[in-house]
């Protein structure tokens, strides 16, 4: 049987170095958002915004450096995948929401 | 009319030979995680709407223990990166390290169902379980999901220890680790949105 490395693998590769990288940068922001909350230094808008913020560049790396999205032409239809899973869920949650709270704020 | 077996399998090779079927396989697999993510949306959505719903219940700043959740945060983050450096082994052909490997994400993912199935047991203990209230329910639901997705991988991870022990890194079971790469970096992009906005903003 072949044991040779599969060369098209339909994304790029990972090296140590981009591993690495993700890692420090993962680390350090799960580190901020503990920390914010922990220590009760900012008020609880700032905390909020701080955690949010935190999570969405967390999950831009660990799709970059562990997941290997990126613009090359290997990874283009996992991007545009994703992106139309993207509106698909804004349209779920934001729908959500938005009827529910309606629903709440009527049946008051 | 049933086409001959001979036939059968030379489409089958065809297809098996050709350059892009990895490829194709790992895209199909991308399509799979995608509508999983559709699904924690939906439980992500449920979650908002009840989140202050505690019928008289705890809130979530009564059940978070901040120290415990970052100590699952990194054993699921440290098994993601454990993982890559199996893809790395993978890729250069050293089966003893992608053994290793295998065996320490294992351990580590183990580490973090563990710690789950830790922290449920006493939610329920004291009477906190998905039946106290609506805001419960859909903790649960979400972040039982997420446990549950972790679980099977850890099962597709001992299933693969097997093959890569014995067929070795032939071109199959190559496609494969690479499709449980996926899976399991998924699974910690998940757990980011799961801290962030369950628990983290829960205790805020």
């Amino acid at each position: 049987m072949n044991q040779a490395p599969i060369d098209n693998i339909g994304i790029s590769r990972g090296s140590l170095k981009s591993y690495l990288t993700g890692f420090v940068l993962a680390l350090i922001l799960t580190a901020i958002p503990f920390a914010m909350v922990m220590s009760r230094a900012f008020s609880p808008g700032v905390t909020l915004i701080g955690i949010f913020s935190a999570g969405v560049v967390q999950i831009l790396v660990h799709l970059h450096y562990f997941l290997h999205l990126d613009t090359s032409s290997a990874a283009r239809w996992n991007v545009l995948a994703i992106l139309f899973t993207l509106l698909i869920m804004i349209i779920f949650v934001g729908g959500t929401l938005w009827i529910m709270s309606n629903l709440n704020y009527r049946m008051m | 009319m049933t086409p001959d077996a001979t036939a059968i399998s030379a489409t089958y090779r065809a297809e098996v030979a050709h350059p892009d079927t990895v490829a194709m396989q790992t895209f199909g697999f991308w399509i799979y995680l995608m509508s999983d993510l559709i699904i924690f949306a939906t439980l992500f959505a449920t979650f908002a709407v009840f989140s202050r719903s505690y019928a008289g219940g705890p809130a979530g700043k009564e059940l978070v223990d901040l120290t415990y959740l970052l100590g699952e945060t990194l054993f699921l983050l440290c098994s993601s990166v454990t993982y890559g450096l199996v893809m790395l082994a993978v890729h250069r052909g050293k089966k003893k390290w992608v053994l290793l490997g295998l065996v320490v994400t294992f351990l580590l993912g183990l580490g973090f169902v563990s710690m789950e199935i830790h922290e449920f047991y006493g939610l329920v203990a004291k009477g906190y379980g998905p039946d106290r209230s609506a805001f419960l329910s859909s903790f649960f639901t979400l972040v039982g999901t997420h446990g549950t997705h972790v679980t099977f991988g850890l099962i597709w991870m001992a299933v693969m220890m097997g093959q890569v022990a014995v067929k070795g890194l032939t071109s199959p079971v190559q496609s494969r680790l690479m499709r449980l790469s996926m899976f399991w970096h998924f699974l910690d992009l998940i757990w980011i949105g799961i801290f962030s906005l369950v628990y983290l903003m829960g205790v805020v």
